[in-house]
């Protein structure tokens, strides 16, 4: 067990909470869930610390009285009142009705806004207690695929890819765009953020910060198969120059991530190494999504855009106004697959309506 | 290792299948060894059945039974049973998980410990503790009532048989082919075809399907029961809270369990027949499934937690020598728990990202079960108050599961509040929690209960040494085994793993484990208590009938009660019916018996049983012959048996005062 050296950044909230858990709970090993160093797993540790200490406010009367009433009206006790026949109270059933119910209104009011303003969708307000998000801070997008068994993270801001490694600079908001391959698994970084599932053909969402630089556990906390418990990755929090040089570390990889060589990746693997990958294919998130890396596939965004006939659902299909249209040669020497990076980043159709490539027009409507 | 993520074709041999050889985990020492341990065993059983020339007694008194007593024996053995093999699962997973650090891949590979985890949470929900409950509430709630058996006696036994049927199923997948390898739930994508071509999923599913016929007729069975079969004078508040209870249990049965049912034939159904329900393609949508098999799970864990609320009324009552404090509201508690079970399936995955308003609703309306719940706890705490309160084994569980039970309670409200379970979910603080209130509810009552009706149903009681050390060390281990996963779960670890890269969790393992040893001591000092009561059973002989003093109808009858339970059907004045007819200075009737009229024992329950398992086994394998030969065979059967008019006999009122008589006699000499 490793003794809590880590010392909490002055602006961490609460104090006295704090305090108060790492006594009783058990202070001396490293609990990460109480003791986070980003703003939103913060603040849901303090959300846990609240609940309980509420709750025991009527946990422990009750398991003191049910030892008073043990010992006190013990059968050997014939001293103390017994009364077999007394078995209603109105006042008492008041009591034990409303008692939980102050409780539980208490706690559902907490939840309530809790559950609102640590929803993982919803971008943070503050980097941490007393900072909010500057207003030109421009949140770091991660994409992340879990495949089996390991975790694929795209930067496309950056236009490069890693397997197995995250980094993010300290105090810059982050957003996570996640999803999976084959089946469903939970993207956890205990210390950054509470987790979120990555499910295959859906995308959630996750946002979060790092405050403290340092070497974080990240793993999949949603049991996939075989290859499960080695699924874990490092994340780094860095400092900016830190981050910067991580940056181009990965962009000097030869290794592009093609549409091609993604496919390879899925195939499942235990153990994998940390990977780099200096450019990404454009629109391989989206495609990893909409279930259509394979060129000639549909994407099913697509696919509903047709199924709600819907004239225009290829239109933006590179021109094509009707789903039938020529399979391409080769999946292979399609423009994609290992083409080049496009001059600009951020030029990168990532999101927003589909807009894959002619390639992906199937030859005929899928039944 | 490698997992096929496209399916592959398998030959599908016309005579066997997919069976071959190579299906039999011959390569697997464990298993090899436990089937040559189960199978000496087996033979030794078997002998020692034909040595004492004990089958003809088995098939005519209990394998076609349908008294509702031996039914519900024959229930709580399979539950004690599967409860032996469920806990070697957890002691596997338990040392499993200590050793496996420092780059150790411990003792089980993936395939394997994949497996053990998934069974312990099948067979120890669904074989275990399904029919516990199903037991007890089969022996007591027709004692308890006044009846002579529940409505519907053959489809007991049958319901039995199907039940038997599935633990059966499940028990074969340890030596022939493989057990699912999914988790406990069989999520989709990973249970479908794709990631698990093999026949482990498919063991699961017909396994539950059949168990859960089983369950769903027997639901209905006491439905009926209660609503129809009370006592004269036995209003719905006059029953007894175990029956009240019971009732509760068994409606959320008859509506969840047809849900399990459909959600397993969707994914049988993608399964064998290669439709897309729950595919990420095509339109089908793994989240289907989840809030599916949800629907039906979270009502389950109810469906265990009322029968044993129930139990502890009884027993609080009973041994605090009181009414329940608060009848009134202890039953309005039990219909909102019934209630609510229905409106919180979704806290078991707000993880999924259903957004932040459905999240709040389903962790405030979980909060909201939790102020009947604790409304229950204060009744018991009053119930001691201004008691008398008799240290018996029952009470000693039920003082251990109301502390316990608490503290479980306590982490699964904290677990409802969304933004604590984002940090917490699938941990193994998660798996802490409900090990809290399943071990500490639903066992701990089931121990209380097996303690005390074991001296109604078999009239004698349980040896109280061997008694107490079975409920220390159960308690003890209980909290040695799971206090450390809470703090691993504060710890970031997530559940399911089987390895482990940082060194300082190994302690808390080894804690765990060294809990789990415990408890092992603990089932092996309640096997020891069985026994030596058993040997000395005529030291602890209770001729009376109530020997705690009761305060219920069972205790009005001889123990064991004769076939027809009561020679005359009692009038019902109150709701501690029994201790209110001691009150008054009851004299029981010793004269003017009349023929009773009983139901026939049957053997259909027992072959439909049997065909289930030839039908179950040959969907796994692909045999399609057998499959169809077993459907014919079950239709056939049971279209027989509407043929069968040998359906009832009388006991004749000679035999009744014989039988009186006798426990006339016995209660004559027990008062002199």
């Amino acid at each position: 067990m490793r003794a809590a050296l880590r010392s909490r950044p002055a602006h961490t909230a609460l104090h006295v909470i704090p305090a108060l858990a790492t006594l009783t709970l058990l202070g001396g090993c490293d609990m990460v869930v109480m003791n986070p160093m980003g703003d939103v797993a913060l603040q849901q540790r303090n959300l846990v610390i609240f609940a309980t200490v509420l709750m025991l406010t009527i946990v422990i009367p009750v398991i003191a009285l049910v030892g008073i009433f043990a010992w006190k009206y013990r059968a050997g006790n014939k001293e103390a009142r017994y009364e077999p026949d007394w078995d209603h109270s109105t006042q008492l059933e008041l009591l034990i009705w409303a008692a939980p119910l102050l409780i539980v209104i208490c706690l559902g009011a907490v939840t309530w806004t809790g559950a609102h303003l640590l929803d993982p969708y919803r971008p943070i307000g503050r980097i941490a207690k007393g900072r909010p998000v500057p207003a030109d801070a421009k949140p770091l997008e991660v994409q992340v695929v879990a495949l089996d068994w390991k975790w694929l993270f795209i930067y496309p801001e950056y236009g490069f890819a890693t397997v197995n490694q995250l980094a993010a600079p300290v105090d810059r908001p982050i957003e996570f765009r996640l999803t999976s391959s084959s089946v469903m698994n939970a993207f956890y970084v205990p210390t950054l953020a509470g987790m979120i599932y990555a499910m295959p053909t859906m995308e959630t969402k996750l946002h979060a910060v790092i405050n403290r630089p340092g070497n974080y556990a990240g793993f999949s906390s949603n049991y996939s198969g075989a290859g499960f418990s080695q699924m874990r990755f490092r994340f780094y929090g860095m400092t900016d120059a830190g981050f910067t040089a991580w940056v181009a570390r990965n962009q000097a990889s030869a290794t592009p991530l093609t549409r091609a060589n993604y496919l390879t990746l899925e195939k499942p693997t235990v153990n994998a190494p940390v990977m780099r990958f200096g450019r990404v294919a454009p629109g391989l998130f989206h495609a990893i999504v909409n279930h259509c890396v394979i060129a000639g596939s549909v994407c099913m965004s697509s696919m509903m855009k047709m199924d709600a006939a819907d004239p225009s659902a290829m239109a933006d299909e590179k021109g094509r106004a009707t789903p039938i249209g020529p399979r391409p040669q080769s999946p292979l020497t399609s423009t994609d697959a290992g083409g080049p990076p496009p001059a600009n980043p951020a030029a990168i159709p990532q999101r927003g309506p589909s807009s894959p490539d002619a390639q992906h027009i199937p030859a005929k409507r899928p039944l | 290792m490698a997992l096929p993520m496209t399916p592959s074709i398998p030959t599908v041999s016309p005579i066997l299948g997919r069976f071959t050889i190579e299906a039999l985990p011959l390569h697997e020492p464990i298993v090899v060894a436990t089937f040559v341990a189960v199978a000496l065993g087996g033979a030794a059983l078997l002998g020692a059945l034909t040595w004492f020339k004990l089958w003809g007694y088995l098939w005519k008194e209990w394998f076609t039974t349908v008294d509702h007593k031996r039914i519900g024996i024959m229930y709580m053995i399979l539950g004690i049973v599967m409860l032996l093999r469920g806990f070697s699962d957890a002691i596997m997973m338990r040392a499993q998980q200590a050793m496996a650090f420092n780059g150790s891949e411990g003792y089980l590979n993936a395939h394997h410990y994949d497996q053990v985890f998934t069974a312990h949470g099948v067979i120890m929900i669904f074989f275990v503790a399904m029919p516990i409950v199903t037991g007890l509430m089969n022996y007591v709630v027709p004692l308890q009532i006044g009846a002579r058996d529940v409505s519907f006696p053959f489809l007991n036994n049958f319901s039995f048989w199907m039940t038997g049927a599935g633990a059966a199923i499940v028990m074969m997948s340890l030596f022939v082919g493989e057990f699912a390898q999914t988790g406990w739930l069989a999520m989709p994508p990973l249970s479908g075809i794709g990631a698990s071509p093999g026949v482990g999923v498919d063991y699961y599913i017909w396994s539950l399907q059949i168990a859960g016929i089983g369950t769903l007729l027997s639901g209905v069975n006491l439905i009926a029961t209660i609503v129809k079969m009370r006592a004269p004078g036995m209003s719905m508040m006059k029953m007894p809270i175990f029956c009240w209870t019971a009732l509760c249990t068994n409606i959320l049965i008859v509506a969840a369990f047809p849900v399990l049912t459909a959600v397993l034939a969707l994914l049988s159904l993608d399964r064998y027949a290669d439709t897309a329900f729950f595919t990420n393609t095509l339109g089908g949508n793994p989240m289907m499934y989840v809030n599916l098999i949800w629907i039906w799970g979270h009502p389950e864990v109810y469906i265990l937690i009322l029968p044993m609320f129930g139990v502890f009324s009884e027993v609080v009552s009973t041994f605090s020598g009181k009414r329940l404090f608060g009848y009134t509201s202890m039953v309005y508690a039990t219909l909102v728990i019934t209630v609510l079970a229905y409106l919180v399936w979704l806290h078991h995955f707000f993880t999924m990202g259903s957004g932040a308003s459905v999240n709040s609703f389903f962790g405030i309306t979980t909060m909201i079960i939790s102020i009947p719940t604790g409304a229950k706890i204060f009744n018991w705490l009053f119930t001691m108050y201004r008691g008398r309160v008799r240290f018996e084994l029952p009470m000693m569980w039920s003082v251990a599961f109301m502390i316990t039970f608490t503290l479980g309670g306590m982490t699964g409200v904290l677990l409802a509040v969304p933004p604590a379970d984002f940090v917490l979910h699938n941990s193994l603080f998660l798996v802490a929690h409900f090990h809290n209130v399943i071990i500490g509810g639903v066992l701990f009552g089931a121990f209380a209960a097996i303690n005390y009706w074991w001296p109604k149903a078999f009239g004698f009681k349980l040896n109280q040494f061997w008694g107490k050390v079975s409920f220390w060390f159960w308690v003890i281990g209980f909290y040695f085994a799971f206090m450390p996963l809470y703090v691993l779960g504060l710890m970031g670890v997530t559940r399911r793993l089987r390895t482990f890269d940082d060194p300082s969790l190994q302690i808390w393992f080894i804690i765990a484990g060294f809990g789990a040893f415990l408890v092992a001591i603990g089932i092996g000092a309640m096997l020891m208590q069985f026994y030596v009561s058993i040997r000395d059973r005529e030291q602890l002989r209770d001729p009376t009938g109530d020997p705690w003093n009761g305060r219920t109808l069972e205790w009005s009858t001889s123990s064991p009660p004769p076939d027809y339970n009561f020679a005359f059907t009692p009038v019902i004045h109150d709701n501690d019916a029994w201790w209110d007819m001691k009150a008054r200075g009851y004299q029981r009737p010793v004269n003017g018996y009349a023929d009773i009229h009983m139901p026939s024992n049957t053997g259909t329950g027992m072959i439909l049983g049997g065909l289930s398992v030839a039908f179950g086994v040959a969907m796994i394998w692909y045999v399609w012959w057998l499959a169809a030969l077993a459907f014919v065979g079950i239709l056939a059967v049971a279209i027989g048996h509407t043929f069968n008019y040998k359906r009832d006999f009388h006991i004749p009122a000679t035999e009744v005062t014989a039988i009186e008589d006798a426990r006339t006699a016995r209660l004559v000499g027990a008062a002199a």
